[in-house]
């Protein structure tokens, strides 16, 4: 239970077949636990956007590991389309599970609770509703002609997110960010890197404690400097704009791509 | 010296106010910097005018965010009734008024993939004032019937208490008719034409026999977005901020 450790045995949770709940860009984005991974190679990932992702799901799905994508859109936002997606998106390279935000979140929340379903209004008339056979429509059952789509849990095998700070108990301070909670809540394991680890528990005034996801929930924490790097950390730094321009330049081919990830994953070495 | 006339973008900006005008609570997408504009020119102008308090969220702002939790909250916000507009764009906009934010082809495997759905397949439902915005007119976006809906203009038989208000795009602003499923053109803007307009659209709607202009922002009205507004919205859209103001010295 939040037991602290190296990057690489961080990322070593991450296996074969299992699905992976990434957060959206500006919630605290373990990029360099994602080069970790993708060093690894683990197959066939099921990714869960949480509710939508950027750099750090396109290079997965450059990188071939991911065989079933779960979003609501993937998107390098002011630097445009996220190249690996949309190519691989178009082709139909993976799986794709289209989605809309509401409705993710809708499927974490019931995998919080323990209940197999969530209902969530819209959607109906949606070409949705036929991308996703697994949602279905019901009639409410305490009122006459109300259909609502409800949508099956989700209980991500691993979440994986970073954080500004963890304590060494292995409670992790995210503050506002609360779907990392629901996603810890409702997730088999959840990994964390951090930016600093420190002596004092999280827990030790209310104040500290409001916006902190207890030890209990924490499977691993591994501590990084930048952990977020090109993408930024709220409360501690902006993204690199230039390095994901860059990337978005570079990830147009399939050889670009290749040669940027070579750099990325070669840096956390040199940062290890 | 003389007020040098409102550029188009200041147009779009100011038209956008007009269209929020009664709202208290508005959300704008991450990059959305004109429809940001178009709510900090009404906070801004009612403050002045003495009329309702206006909030804005611009989603993923950590400045111009008051929301505490997490992204589930525009969400539930919404569903509440709590959000009384919010705007859409899309890859393909129909003429009624269903919009595609996924890509063109036969879906799974498509010709052009966009980024994705977003929360357009919730909100479009929930907040009753939904503007669509696209800057670009042009028959590719705006078609007779999309490729893919990633959430439709109109719906019966279930709970729905949002969906279209208007359309606004470079070259005009249309209202949109729920029973008649139409859009109707209300205005072009400075320089463009009824027929204009006409060959831009792939989609049928309804005109009125003389198209009026556009109305143009008022002095006071272009004093406030050149100054105050301005200095808001390039906390959040530097880049933005300096394209505009170098339209304004063109």
């Amino acid at each position: 239970m939040g037991e602290i450790v190296s990057l690489d045995e961080l990322a070593a949770n991450v296996r074969d077949g299992m699905s992976l709940a990434l957060p959206i860009d500006h919630s605290g984005v373990a990029m360099a636990a994602t080069a970790a991974i993708i060093a690894r190679r683990p197959r066939n990932l099921h990714i869960i956007c949480m509710p939508t992702s950027g750099i750090q799901a396109d290079m997965l799905i450059g990188e071939g590991l991911a065989a079933t994508v779960e979003t609501s859109a993937v998107t390098l936002g002011e630097a445009g389309a996220a190249p690996r997606f949309t190519e691989a998106a178009r082709s139909g390279a993976f799986r794709l599970m289209e989605a809309t935000c509401p409705a993710t979140l809708a499927g974490l929340i019931a995998g919080q609770k323990g209940v197999p379903f969530m209902p969530i209004r819209g959607i109906i008339g949606s070409d949705l509703m036929k991308a996703r056979p697994d949602w279905a429509v019901i009639n409410n059952p305490f009122a006459p002609d109300d259909s609502i789509v409800v949508v099956p849990a989700i209980c991500p095998d691993v979440s994986l997110f970073h954080a500004p700070e963890a304590d060494r108990f292995g409670n992790v301070r995210i503050g506002r960010n609360t779907e990392l909670a629901t996603m810890a809540y409702a997730s088999k394991a959840t990994l964390v890197t951090v930016e600093r680890i420190i002596e004092t528990s999280l827990l030790a005034d209310e104040q500290s404690a409001a916006g902190v996801l207890p030890a209990l929930y924490v499977t691993a924490i591994a501590q990084v400097t930048q952990g977020a790097w090109p993408l930024g950390l709220w409360g501690e730094y902006e993204a690199d704009t230039a390095e994901i321009a860059r990337y978005a330049r570079m990830a147009k081919s399939q050889d670009g791509f290749a040669a940027y990830m070579q750099g990325f994953v070669q840096r956390l070495k040199a940062v290890a | 010296m003389s007020v040098r006339p409102a550029t188009q973008r200041e147009i779009l900006i100011a038209t956008i106010a007009d269209l929020l005008s009664g709202v208290r609570t508005v959300a704008v997408g991450a990059s959305s910097p004109i429809p940001a504009a178009g709510a900090m020119l009404l906070r801004a102008r009612n403050e002045i005018r003495g009329r309702e308090r206006v909030r804005i969220v611009v989603l993923g702002s950590r400045e111009h965010n008051f929301f505490t939790n997490g992204a589930v909250e525009l969400f539930d916000c919404a569903a509440q009734g709590r959000i009384d507009a919010f705007f859409l764009g899309g890859g393909q906009i129909d003429g009624q008024a269903n919009i595609n934010l996924v890509g063109t082809g036969d879906y799974p495997v498509s010709t052009v993939r966009w980024p994705g759905s977003f929360g357009s397949a919730f909100l479009y439902y929930v907040v009753p004032r939904v503007i669509l915005f696209r800057e670009e007119h042009s028959p590719r976006v705006f078609v007779d019937k999309v490729d893919f809906v990633s959430a439709p203009g109109t719906s019966e038989g279930i709970v729905r208490n949002g969906g279209p208000h208007a359309l606004l795009t470079g070259m005009a602003l249309f209202g949109f008719d729920k029973t008649r499923k139409r859009f109707d053109l209300r205005s072009a803007h400075r320089g463009v034409s009824a027929v204009d307009v006409k060959a831009a659209t792939g989609f049928d709607y309804d005109a009125p026999a003389s198209v009026p202009m556009t109305a143009e922002p008022d002095a006071e009205t272009l004093a406030l977005l050149r100054g105050r507004v301005t200095g808001e919205l390039a906390e959040c859209y530097p880049q933005f901020v300096g394209a505009l103001e170098a339209e304004r010295a063109a």
